[in-house]
């Protein structure tokens, strides 16, 4: 019963991680890699080990993700402000 | 063309690589002897019920002596790295409404209360200083995205950051003094199993953990914020 | 488990699949952390042992013998630590990111991506 759970927790992450890399915009890859985070946190807690998990989900999929939003912003106000291309 | 097949020839590589570390693996039936023995230490001994927890602060002491080192070298690469901004309003930046900015003030200190609740009880409950240091530096980023134009006091920042290391080693040394061993928790009282004020300085070392876990990731977030018009050049 | 530890091996595969095939920073950047996530997964499912409870002690543990009950602590303590550190690298390749847009000549050449890393070409030989 579990091993299905993992497996379909598996697929999603997998599917995941390749819709990471081929998705055009960025955000949306940012968006992926913390959910990706967030699914083996979830393996974490069914392989019982709870403190990873916490860790895993507050900081993998959390402030990661944030830091990224971040730097993907700044990295965009400095294109805009030298008056290159923006996207 | 070359690189592709280059690229895919080291992926499968990779895979031959992992494919006999994988069949050599045999699941565990029981514990391997150092890991019994930090079971029945930490129980007997150090009264701690988180196992994790006395083998991050005490075990493996070091290690997390090593990896703060890093977290703070880091946090100095990124603040060397980038500058931070002079100018304390922003053209165009979005403006958050009235009822965000004050439930963001009311909802920070309660934050930082759940951080500081999860890293005091690293020794009980799942969770510790570093679950606990990133719980107060969400509380900074909540702060930081609801009002565009706060500014942290980066003195205070640092101060706390610097102070806790500092006290961290000098705890360290007085186990090393008082018990022979760096990072001995012992020479406080044991107290009583599970209560809040046992394991010895457990509870103080990860606190102190957590302090500057939070400070330093509140500085990465800070200096990595987006800022509007480029003044300085 | 065995599955656990096949699916963080997948992971590793794929993220360096991506940091080798991407061409956008970022996703370079990505690539670096489903890495992480996946050296993560396999550590972690090392120290899995059936049908036993997390290393958290309290008394019905303690009546039985405590060390016949749970699973293998240390692979957990090792992780936190690198899961911290992981942020730390990942913000400061971030920050170089940032730098390289920053310090990027947009005027030289005809406009690419400067979020591309075929755009730089300073260190090209």
């Amino acid at each position: 019963m579990i091993n299905i759970a993992i497996i379909i927790l598996g697929i999603v992450m997998i599917f995941s991680a390749i819709y990471a890399f081929r998705t055009k915009k960025i955000i949306n890859s940012i968006i992926a890699s913390g959910a990706i985070s967030l699914i083996v946190s979830v393996i974490f807690i069914i392989l019982s080990a709870p403190d990873v998990a916490m860790t895993e989900a507050s900081i993998g999929s959390g402030l990661t993700t944030i830091v990224f939003l971040f730097a993907l912003g700044k990295a965009r106000s400095k294109i805009d402000s030298k008056g290159g291309k923006d996207d | 063309m070359i690189r592709t097949v280059l690229i895919y020839a080291t992926l499968i590589l990779m895979v031959i690589i992992f494919f006999p570390l994988l069949s050599e693996i045999k699941p565990l039936s029981q514990l391997n002897p150092l890991a019994k023995r930090y079971v029945e230490d930490s129980t007997k001994n150090l009264n701690s019920p988180n196992i994790v927890t006395s083998i991050v602060v005490t075990y493996r002491g070091l290690d997390t002596l090593g990896e703060v080192t890093v977290l703070f070298l880091a946090t100095t690469g990124i603040g060397f790295l980038i500058k931070r901004r002079k100018k304390n309003g922003e053209k165009g930046a979005f403006q958050a409404s009235e009822i965000l900015q004050t439930g963001s003030l009311f909802l920070f200190p309660i934050i930082i209360l759940f951080g500081t609740y999860i890293f005091l009880h690293g020794h009980l409950t799942p969770g510790g200083g570093f679950q606990g240091g990133v719980l107060i530096a969400s509380a900074s980023v909540l702060l930081i995205m609801a009002n565009v134009n706060i500014k942290l006091n980066h003195t205070v920042l640092h101060f706390i950051e610097s102070l806790s290391g500092f006290l961290y080693v000098i705890i360290g040394t007085i186990g090393l003094f008082l018990l022979g061993s760096f990072l001995d928790p012992k020479f406080l009282p044991l107290g009583k199993f599970g209560s809040l004020f046992s394991a010895g300085a457990i509870p103080i070392i990860y606190s102190l953990i957590g302090l500057k876990v939070g400070a330093e990731l509140t500085n990465i977030v800070d200096s990595l914020r987006a800022e509007g018009m480029e003044d300085e050049k | 488990m065995i599955l656990t530890t096949v699916l963080g091996f997948i992971l590793i595969i794929l993220g360096i699949w991506g940091m080798l095939t991407q061409k956008n920073l970022f996703k370079m950047v990505i690539g670096f952390s489903i890495l992480d996530s996946g050296i993560h997964l396999v550590i972690v499912s090392l120290g899995y042992i059936k049908d036993k409870t997390a290393p958290i002690i309290d008394s019905d543990i303690l009546a039985n013998n405590a060390s016949s009950q749970v699973v293998d602590p240390i692979p957990s303590a090792l992780v936190l630590t690198a899961i911290v550190i992981g942020l730390a690298v990942t913000a400061l390749m971030l920050t170089y990111i940032i730098q390289l847009v920053n310090t990027h000549n947009f005027d030289s050449k005809n406009m690419k991506d400067p979020l591309s890393i075929t755009s730089y070409e300073e260190l090209k030989w």
